[in-house]
C-alpha cells in the first residue's frame, strides 16, 4: 500500500460518509439534482482549487485568488457593459491579464527570494484595491451571450442538468489532474515542494517552474472570475472575499500537505465538494445559521492537519528505525557490481 | 597538452587556491584521480576537503588553479554543470527528494514521455533494470523516503552514474550506515571501479579507508600533506599525517605544575551513555583537576560534553555530584548544579551576537536566578566590568554588541558568562578554536588559573599539544567509545596518537569488507 494515498483515502471516506449522513437526514438529498447543484454552485472554487493545489504542492501559497475573482468580474462588467467590448475578447483579455499578473508574482517570489505569503498578500490587497478603484458598486452584466452561455446545459436523468460552468470546472480539473500527475511539469512541482535545494541540484528548472505555477494559479483565478460573473451576472469588487482561504482549506482537507510535496488533485476537488456538502446540509436544514459552515470547515481542517502530522511523524519514525525490511533484499550476493546500463 | 603522455589521468587538480575572507581555505592543492580508482580524501575539520569538493563541483569557483578532466581543462559553474561535465556528487545528506518515488528520483528531468505525458510504467521498468545492476530489488513506485538511507545512497549513486559520470564524489556516504549497508555500498563502489569510474571518497572512518581505497590524499589546514598508496601506509602514519605530527620522538610536555588533585570526586559519571550516540563511559573529575578529552573529529568528544551538561539526555548510567546521585535532564538543571558549558561552535551555540558584551556575560547568571528576579542594571554593570577586567576582554565598553569583538574576546566573554555563575564544574569544548595566537595563550593560562582555584574542568580540544599542556588526565575516544584514560607520565601527544590509532585488527584492515567485520571502528572527519 502506498502511504502517500492515505490522506486522499481519508478525504474520500469523509465525503462518502458525509454524503450518506446527509442522505439519511433528508429525503431528496441523494438525487442527481443535488449533485449537479453542488457542481454548479462550487464551480468557481473548484477551478481555483486546481491552481491552488499546484501552488501548495510546490510549498507555496496564493492569497490573491479571491481578489483576482473580484477584479475579473468588475473588469468584465466594465469592458462589456460600458466599453461594449465583445465578451469573448474581454474573456481573453482578463485571462491574459491574470496569467501575466501571476507570472509577475512568481518572478518576484523566485528572483527576490521572498516568501509567497507576503508577495501574494500584497497581490491580494493590490488587486482588490484596483477592483474598488474601478467601481465600488455592483455592476450588472446584461449581455445576451451571458444568457446564452448559461443556457448551455447537459440534461441528466431526473430532470436535472449539468451547467456550462460545472463542465468548465470538470474540464479544468481533468487537465489539472493530468498536468499534476502525468507530466514533467507536475513532477517538477512535487520536486519543488519536496526540497527546493535538492530539486535545484537535480536540475529542476526552478525559475521557470515557480513562475509557471503562480501564472497558472492566477490564470485559473481569472477563469474562475469569468465563471463567477456568469454565475452572478454581475461584476462586484466585494466578490470572492475570503475565497482564497476557503480554497486553501479545501486543498488541505483534500489531503495535500500544506508544506508541499505530497497530495492529489482529485483530493482538492473532494475538499471543495465537502465544503459544498456542508453548505447544502445547512440550507436543507433551514434552521441552522450559515456560519455553521465555517465551524464545520474549521473542525475538518483541524482533523486533517492532525492526520497529516500524525502520518508524517509515523513515517519519520519508520524511516529512522534500525530495522529496515525494505533493504533486506538489497544486499548484493557477490561483487559483480553494476554493469554498463541501458544505452 | 602534457607532452607525449600515453594517457592523461582521469582528473587532475593543479595549484588549486581558494580564499574566503580571512581564511586561505585551499593553498595550492594538487590532486590526481586515476581511472578506476577509489581515492580517499582525508583531513581533520577545516582541512579543506569540503572546499575542494565545492570548488570541483562549481559551488565555490576557485581563485586559482586548473581542473583537467581526461587532460581537458574544465571550469564547472554549478553542480548541474559539473554533472554535465560528468562529475557526479553524492552527499552524506542524500540530495534526492524523499517525497517522490524511487523511479521519479532516478529520472527527474529526463522522464520518458510520449505526447508530453510521462510514461510511468516504462520509467519504473527502466528503474528496476537500472537498480538491478546495483543488486537492489525494491518497489520503485514507492516514495524514496520510505527506504533506508543506504538504499537512498545507492539510488543517488545510480542516478549520478546513469547521468554518465566519469568521476563520482562520495561525500561521507557511510556516516549514517550500519555495517551491512557499508558492505553493500562497497560492493557498488567496486563495481563502479571495474567500469573505470574514478571515485573520490570522503569519510570519517579509517577502517573504511583501508578497506576500499587505493590511494589516500591528506589535507591539513588547506594544505596538501601528501598522497600515498594505501597499501604502503600504516594506520599510525595516516593518523600522524592527519593530525600533523611526525611520529618521531614527541616530548612529553605534560603539566609540570600539576598538583595531582586528590580526594573525593566532585562529579562521577557511572556508565553514562546513550544508544546510537555514545557508548557508556565512566569518568570522575575532582576539584582542581583538568580532564582532557582527545580523539579525532566525530569520535564522540562533543557528545561526551553534551551528555555531561544535560543537553542530550543520557539513557543509561548515573551521575553523582559529591557522591549524591542527581538527575540531569536539561542544561537548566546542570546550571543549578553548578555546571557550566562553553560550546564548540561559539557563533551558533555560544554568543548572542546582537546583545551587548554585558548582556552576554550576565545571561547564564540571570537564567539561574530566574527572569523574575532580575539583576539590576548596576549589578549587571559591576559583574560585566569585573570580568572584563579579570579576563582582560578587549572591548571599548561593556555595551558594545558582542559580535563586533574578535574571536578570542568572544570566547573570554563566554567564559565570563559561566564564571559569573560561580560554577564548580566547567566544560570547555574547543576553547581555543579560531582565535589568534596571543588570545590562545591567554585562554590556556586562564584554564590553569581556574584549576588552581579549585574548579573541576573537562576540556575538549583537537590541539594535542595544548590539551597535553594543561590536562591532569586525558580521556581518549574512538568511534564513540571511551577507549583509554591517560594519567601521569602517559599524558603525551605520542600516547594519545597511539591510543587513537590502536585497533584490534590491524592486520585485517586491507581485507575486503565482510559484513560482519567491524568496518567502523575508527572515525575520522
Amino acid at each position: 500500500m502506498n502511504q502517500r494515498f492515505l490522506p486522499l483515502i481519508a478525504t474520500i471516506i469523509v465525503f462518502v460518509v458525509g454524503y450518506l449522513f446527509c442522505a439519511l437526514q433528508f429525503n431528496h438529498f441523494a438525487t442527481l439534482r443535488v449533485v449537479m447543484n453542488l457542481l454548479t454552485d462550487n464551480a468557481f472554487i473548484g477551478i481555483i482549487a486546481v491552481g491552488m493545489t499546484f501552488v501548495i504542492l510546490s510549498g507555496g501559497i496564493d492569497l490573491s485568488v479571491g481578489s483576482i475573482i473580484a477584479f475579473t468580474t468588475v473588469v468584465l462588467a466594465v469592458l462589456i457593459g460600458s466599453w461594449h467590448v465583445n465578451p469573448w475578447v474581454a474573456f481573453a483579455m482578463v485571462l491574459v491579464l491574470g496569467g501575466a499578473f501571476g507570472a509577475g508574482m512568481g518572478a518576484i517570489i523566485h528572483f527576490f527570494q521572498l516568501p509567497p505569503f507576503i508577495v501574494t498578500l500584497s497581490g491580494m490587497f493590490l488587486v482588490r484595491g484596483l477592483a474598488f478603484v474601478i467601481s465600488t458598486e455592483s455592476i450588472p452584466i446584461n449581455h445576451p451571450l451571458f444568457a446564452q452561455l448559461n443556457d448551455i446545459v447537459v440534461v441528466v436523468p431526473g430532470g436535472s442538468h449539468l451547467t456550462l460552468i460545472a463542465m468548465v470546472m470538470l474540464v479544468v480539473l481533468g487537465i489539472g489532474t493530468v498536468l499534476a500527475h502525468l507530466t514533467r511539469f507536475g513532477t517538477n512541482v512535487f520536486a519543488l515542494g519536496g526540497n527546493r535545494v535538492s530539486a535545484q541540484l537535480m536540475g529542476v528548472p526552478i525559475a521557470r517552474t515557480t513562475i509557471s505555477i503562480y501564472a497558472l494559479s492566477s490564470l485559473l483565478a481569472a477563469l474562475s472570475g469569468i465563471v463567477f460573473s456568469l454565475y452572478t451576472a454581475a461584476g462586484y469588487a466585494l466578490a470572492g472575499t475570503g475565497v482564497e482561504l476557503d480554497t486553501i482549506a479545501a486543498v488541505v482537507i483534500g489531503g495535500t500537505l500544506l508544506s508541499g510535496g505530497a497530495g492529489h488533485m482529485l483530493g482538492s476537488f473532494l475538499g471543495v465538494m465537502i465544503e459544498g456538502l456542508i453548505q447544502t446540509y445547512i440550507s436543507f436544514d433551514g434552521t441552522l445559521s450559515s456560519w455553521w459552515t465555517k465551524i464545520a470547515i474549521g473542525v475538518l481542517l483541524f482533523m486533517f492537519i492532525g492526520l497529516q502530522r500524525l502520518l508524517t511523524v509515523v513515517w519519520a519514525a519508520k524511516a529512522s528505525a534500525p530495522s529496515r525490511p525494505a533493504s533486506g533484499k538489497a544486499a548484493p550476493a557477490d561483487a559483480a557490481g553494476p554493469r554498463p546500463q541501458r544505452a | 597538452m602534457d607532452g607525449p603522455q600515453e594517457k592523461p589521468h582521469l582528473l587532475e587538480i593543479r595549484g588549486l587556491v581558494k580564499a574566503f575572507p580571512g581564511v586561505l581555505a585551499l593553498d595550492g592543492i594538487n590532486f590526481t584521480l586515476r581511472h578506476g580508482e577509489v581515492h580517499a580524501l582525508l583531513g581533520e575539520n577545516g582541512a579543506g576537503k569540503s572546499t575542494l569538493i565545492k570548488a570541483l563541483t562549481g559551488v565555490h569557483p576557485p581563485d586559482a588553479g586548473t581542473f583537467l578532466l581526461d587532460g581537458v581543462a574544465i571550469a564547472p559553474r554549478d553542480v548541474a554543470d559539473a554533472q554535465r561535465l560528468q562529475i557526479g556528487t553524492v552527499y552524506q545528506e542524500v540530495n534526492l527528494l524523499p517525497n517522490l518515488t524511487v523511479a521519479q528520483n532516478l529520472f527527474l528531468g529526463r522522464e520518458p514521455t510520449r505526447f508530453g505525458l510521462v510514461q510511468g510504467a516504462q520509467m519504473r521498468q527502466l528503474s528496476r533494470v537500472l537498480l538491478a545492476d546495483y543488486g537492489l530489488d525494491i518497489d520503485v513506485g514507492l516514495p524514496l523516503g520510505q527506504y533506508s538511507v543506504a538504499v537512498q545512497q545507492v539510488v543517488a549513486i545510480a542516478r549520478a552514474v546513469d547521468l554518465s559520470a566519469k568521476v563520482l564524489i562520495l561525500d561521507e556516504p557511510t556516516a549514517s550506515l550500519d555495517l551491512q549497508e557499508v558492505a553493500m555500498l562497497f560492493t557498488v563502489m567496486r563495481g563502479l571501479k571495474a567500469r573505470g569510474i574514478g571515485i573520490i571518497f570522503v569519510t570519517h572512518f579509517l577502517d573504511q579507508v583501508f578497506a576500499i581505497s587505493d590511494r589516500i590524499t591528506v589535507l591539513r589546514n588547506g594544505r596538501l600533506v601528501g598522497e600515498r598508496v594505501t597499501a604502503t601506509l600504516s594506520r599510525r602514519e595516516l593518523v600522524g599525517m592527519m593530525l600533523g605530527h611526525d611520529l618521531a620522538a614527541q616530548q612529553k610536555q605534560g603539566p609540570a605544575d600539576a598538583v595531582a588533585a586528590k580526594g573525593p570526586a566532585l562529579i562521577s559519571f557511572r556508565k553514562v551513555g546513550k544508544r546510537r550516540y555514545l557508548e557508556p563511559f565512566d569518568l570522575e573529575i575532582r576539584p582542581g583537576e583538568v580532564v582532557g578529552v582527545a580523539g579525532l573529529l566525530g569520535s564522540g568528544r562533543t557528545e561526551t560534553a553534551k551528555l555531561a551538561f544535560g543537553i542530550t539526555r543520557a539513557d543509561a548510567g548515573t551521575i553523582l555530584v559529591e557522591g549524591k546521585p542527581v538527575h540531569l535532564r536539561s542544561p537548566r538543571q546542570a546550571v543549578r548544579l553548578g555546571f557550566g558549558f562553553c560550546p564548540e561552535d561559539r557563533k551558533v551555540e555560544g554568543i548572542v551576537g546582537a546583545l551587548s558584551v554585558r548582556e552576554n556575560i550576565i545571561l547564564a547568571l540571570q537564567a539561574r536566578r530566574g527572569w523574575l528576579n532580575r539583576l539590576s542594571r548596576r549589578e549587571q554593570q559591576a559583574i560585566a566590568d569585573r570580568f572584563i577586567k579579570l579576563l582582560d576582554i578587549r572591548t571599548p565598553d561593556a555595551d558594545r554588541p558582542i559580535e563586533v569583538l574578535s574571536g578570542g574576546n568572544q570566547q573570554k566573554a563566554i567564559l565570563a558568562r559561566w564564571l559569573a555563575t560561580e560554577p564548580r564544574f566547567l566544560i570547555l569544548d574547543e576553547p581555543t578554536r579560531g582565535i589568534d595566537v596571543g588570545a590562545h595563550d591567554e585562554i590556556i593560562r586562564l584554564i590553569k588559573r581556574l584549576r588552581s582555584e579549585g574548579l573541576a574542568l573537562l576540556t575538549i580540544s583537537s590541539e594535542l599539544e595544548e590539551i597535553v599542556s594543561y590536562s591532569d588526565r586525558i580521556v581518549v575516544l574512538r568511534d564513540r567509545h571511551h577507549v583509554g584514560a591517560l594519567t601521569g607520565s602517559d599524558v603525551s601527544v605520542e600516547r594519545i596518537m597511539s591510543t587513537i590509532a590502536a585497533t584490534g585488527a590491524d592486520a585485517g584492515a586491507r581485507a575486503p569488507a565482510a559484513p560482519d567485520r567491524p568496518l567502523a571502528s575508527l572515525t575520522l572527519p
